[in-house]
């Protein structure tokens, strides 16, 4: 049986609790890092990180990119939408496709 | 284009040949499999798409409420009302196999058997506010985990796509022109050398010819 964790700052993340997802709010780009190869190994399926921290730990991400677990995947936190999340979907198909064929006139 | 060392034997010729239909037939194959996975893909990505700008935006909202509720009641009273999660979420991970890309399907379950059972706390100490807060980021987690598989499974499928669209164009772009030119290369050296033999012959013909019959001290 997995898990699911979000990680992030404090303010971004606190909802998440009541929903019964495991919440490690974290303010450092080291305990962060250091937080997410201890979840990865430690039975979470699905990390939900917010953009802001996914910037800074992008090395770390890369390498779980090709397990099937954990899915690592972003989400805004409360500064805002840093349009992260939709560059990432825009890189999948640029990798398989060559070009952004579908989102490039949005 | 004959630049490795090819000895023109014809047994070479024959493993060539051979080698040359093995790659046309995985040329074909792997071709067959990158146009299936491109078409499935296209359509996850649309999906995978569609769902991060709805999560996007329902977090957006469910963070507008969650500070409205802050502001209305005082940090104490919020984080002891949060403090003790009732419901708790496990997740069952599968795998499904599309195209020999393994994507994981995500299946949760609830601790508690009501999954709208998410109030952790007494509504005599907290403003309502919190309440149109927890559910507003409830909705949207079924959400959220549908495109954790989604997007998952598009990294997944992007990363197999552009492995074998290298190997289509290795086979296509390499390994075939190149088992041609052998092929070429040893059959017209093989032809050659036949030539040559019987050219070699028809002269050592008329010279024993010459010898036994003296053919050029007659005229």
């Amino acid at each position: 049986m997995y898990k699911i964790a979000v990680l992030g700052d404090y303010d971004s993340i606190y909802g998440f609790a009541t929903l019964g997802l495991d919440t490690f709010p974290v303010s450092t780009r080291e305990e962060a890092a250091e937080k997410l190869a201890r979840l990865a190994s430690g039975g979470y399926g699905i990390i939900y990180i917010t953009e802001a921290l996914a910037a800074e730990l992008k090395h770390e991400i890369g390498k779980y990119q090709e397990q099937i677990t954990p899915a690592i995947i972003q989400i805004p936190g409360i500064a805002g939408n840093t349009g992260a999340g939709i560059a990432g979907v825009k890189k999948s198909v640029e990798v398989a496709v060559g070009s952004d064929i579908l989102f490039s006139q949005e | 284009m004959a630049s490795k060392q090819i000895t023109p034997t014809r047994m070479e010729l024959t493993k060539t040949k051979r080698k040359l239909v093995t790659a046309r037939r995985g040329h074909k194959l792997l071709k067959d499999k990158r146009d299936e996975l491109m078409r499935q893909f296209l359509e996850l990505v649309k999906e995978n798409m569609a769902l991060r700008q709805k999560v996007e935006a329902g977090i957006l909202s469910a963070n507008k409420n969650f500070v409205i509720a802050k502001a209305g009641m005082d940090e104490a009273t919020l984080n002891t009302a949060l403090m003790t999660p009732k419901q708790e979420v496990g997740l069952e991970v599968g795998e499904k196999n599309v195209m020999s890309v393994n994507i994981p399907v995500f299946e949760t379950k609830t601790r508690t058997a009501d999954a709208n059972d998410i109030y952790s706390y007494g509504f005599a100490f907290t403003s309502s506010d919190l309440d149109g807060a927890v559910k507003s980021l409830a909705d949207i987690l079924p959400d959220m985990l549908k495109l954790a598989e989604t997007e998952k499974a598009c990294q997944l499928m992007a990363a197999e796509i552009e492995k074998t669209r290298r190997r289509v164009n290795a086979l296509e772009h390499v390994t075939i022109p190149e088992a041609q030119a052998t092929i070429k290369y040893i059959t017209m050296k093989l032809d050659e050398n036949e030539r040559s033999s019987q050219i070699r012959l028809m002269k050592v013909k008329d010279m024993m010819l010459e010898e036994a019959h003296h053919y050029s001290e007659r005229d």
